[in-house]
């Protein structure tokens, strides 16, 4: 058996298990209350629901879900430019299938697709640059959406594009990085956090460092932690031993994987194509310094600017009822929003958070939608 | 978008920056541009068809072996 198999031993598991139930028990008699903890990334967010950790911690942790899913936390404004873009005579759009079908203030990339735009999924970004190659009558436009963990992957494959003089290739960037959502949401005083549990594959490419203002501003213990059942386990055994112990880390429990530094080879690449600048995220408002956009030297490459795409005008409006808002800054679990598993299924999704299969509610439709609440071990 | 997976390297090809990796039993080219090196028998991590770091087994053993021990030991009342 391989090693990386054993982080989803059964046994093993529920021993885990019993060990963290009884911190958190500890713990919850110390604070007087179930310590709150928050994810902020979309895989975390399903294995938590998949695994049932919620009822089986109910009243010692609470679990919260924060702004990890990044179709959920793109624009309306974004998608009705992608939309804009999807509209144009002799353009292709590629896009990594999520986005599809989230909703824009008026339409979506499959509505798009459905009226008869060219919309097409790739894998990889490269495939794009691949088809662009053999459609040299084409504009393709790549849609640039995720976190630090897509953005190495878009500029690896722009510097391959410019590299075999692609000239039908571009890109619209709508990248977000996660420390600035994490500071936005530790900055609201109504959302009162004892921990967090970072993303693993984000980190893969930040390094731990990159989270320690967790700890320097905010004081509160974090862990960066993998996807299996062991790994999330582990990550909540490190979280309530700090908290029981009175410290606040920022540790590194993915080390099969992250880095102190990162990936430096990935992280100079997004350096190379991309600065940093201020982005509206879906519920959270603009954060400074959080979004990607490409930099002048690669203009050529820029959809912006190549096909002069105006910015669509702001449309602050959700869907009445739509709690998705609340729900991306950990306010909110799904099923406290009205619309929840009646007006809003992931086959009729009402809020970006129910279209995504990274998303929050679309998580708990799946896994948790009939879980009792309160079960214990 | 988000996710990633895990695979073993069966075959590079260091001239365009590819290798090709088994994911049970499933084969599938990606690119090696964002790593360093990466050899037959690695394990990587990929999203977006990039290989975005290495699986460093070692420590995962070790951090298993770790947790086995400790698990396995017994001992009454023992809470951390």
């Amino acid at each position: 058996m391989s090693p990386l198999d054993r982080f989803c031993d059964t046994e093993l598991s529920r021993k885990l298990m019993g060990r963290v139930a009884a911190l958190a028990d500890a713990v919850a008699e110390r604070l007087g209350r179930p310590a709150v903890f928050i994810e902020v990334c979309g895989t975390h967010t399903v294995a938590i629901s998949r695994l049932g950790l919620r009822s089986l911690l109910a009243g010692r942790v609470e679990l919260r879900s924060g702004p990890g899913c990044p179709v959920c936390v793109t624009d309306h404004q974004e998608i009705d430019m992608m939309v804009n873009l999807a509209r144009l005579p002799g353009v292709t759009v590629g896009t990594f299938g999520d986005m599809l079908r989230v909703p824009g203030s008026r339409s979506s990339l499959e509505r798009e697709r459905a009226g008869g735009a060219d919309v097409r999924i790739f894998y990889s970004p490269l495939d794009a640059v691949a088809f662009a190659e053999a459609n040299p009558g084409r504009e393709v436009v790549f849609l640039g959406i995720g976190f630090e963990t897509t953005a190495p992957a878009v500029a690896a494959s722009l510097a391959r594009a410019r590299a075999k003089g692609v000239k039908n290739f571009s890109i619209f960037s709508a990248h977000k990085l996660i420390p600035p959502a994490i500071r936005a949401v530790l900055s609201d005083p109504e959302l009162k956090l004892d921990g967090l549990i970072l993303p693993g594959h984000v980190s893969a490419i930040t390094g731990r460092r990159a989270f320690d203002f967790i700890v320097e501003e905010y004081g509160l213990p974090s862990v960066i932690s993998g996807f299996e059942p062991m790994d999330i386990l582990i990550a909540l055994h490190e979280l309530l031993l700090q908290l029981l112990q009175g410290e606040a880390r920022v540790v590194n429990k993915y080390t099969r994987v992250v880095r102190e530094e990162g990936n430096l080879d990935a992280r100079k690449r997004i350096a190379e194509c991309f600065e940093e600048v201020d982005v509206p995220w879906r519920g959270l408002g603009v954060i400074p310094e959080s979004g990607l956009s490409l930099r002048e030297t690669f203009r050529d490459f820029d959809a912006r600017f190549k096909l002069n795409i105006e910015p669509a005008p702001p449309t602050p409006l959700y869907p009445p009822g739509c709690a998705c808002k609340e729900i991306l800054r950990g306010k909110l679990l799904p099923p406290e929003c009205r619309l929840f598993g009646d007006v809003c299924t992931p086959v009729r999704p009402v809020g970006p958070c129910m279209v995504s299969s990274e998303g929050a509610c679309a998580a708990y439709y799946r896994f948790e939608r009939f879980s009792p609440v309160g079960g214990g071990i | 978008m988000c996710l990633g997976i895990v695979g073993k390297v069966i075959k590079v090809t260091a001239a365009d920056d590819t290798a090709i990796i088994d994911v049970h039993g499933t084969r599938r080219e990606i690119s090696i541009a964002l790593l360093g090196q990466v050899k037959v028998g690695d394990y990587v991590l990929v999203h977006a068809g990039f290989a975005i770091e290495k699986i460093d087994l070692k420590e995962a053993e070790q951090m298993v072996k770790m947790w086995e021990e400790q698990l396995n030991d017994v001992t009454p009342g023992q809470v951390l």
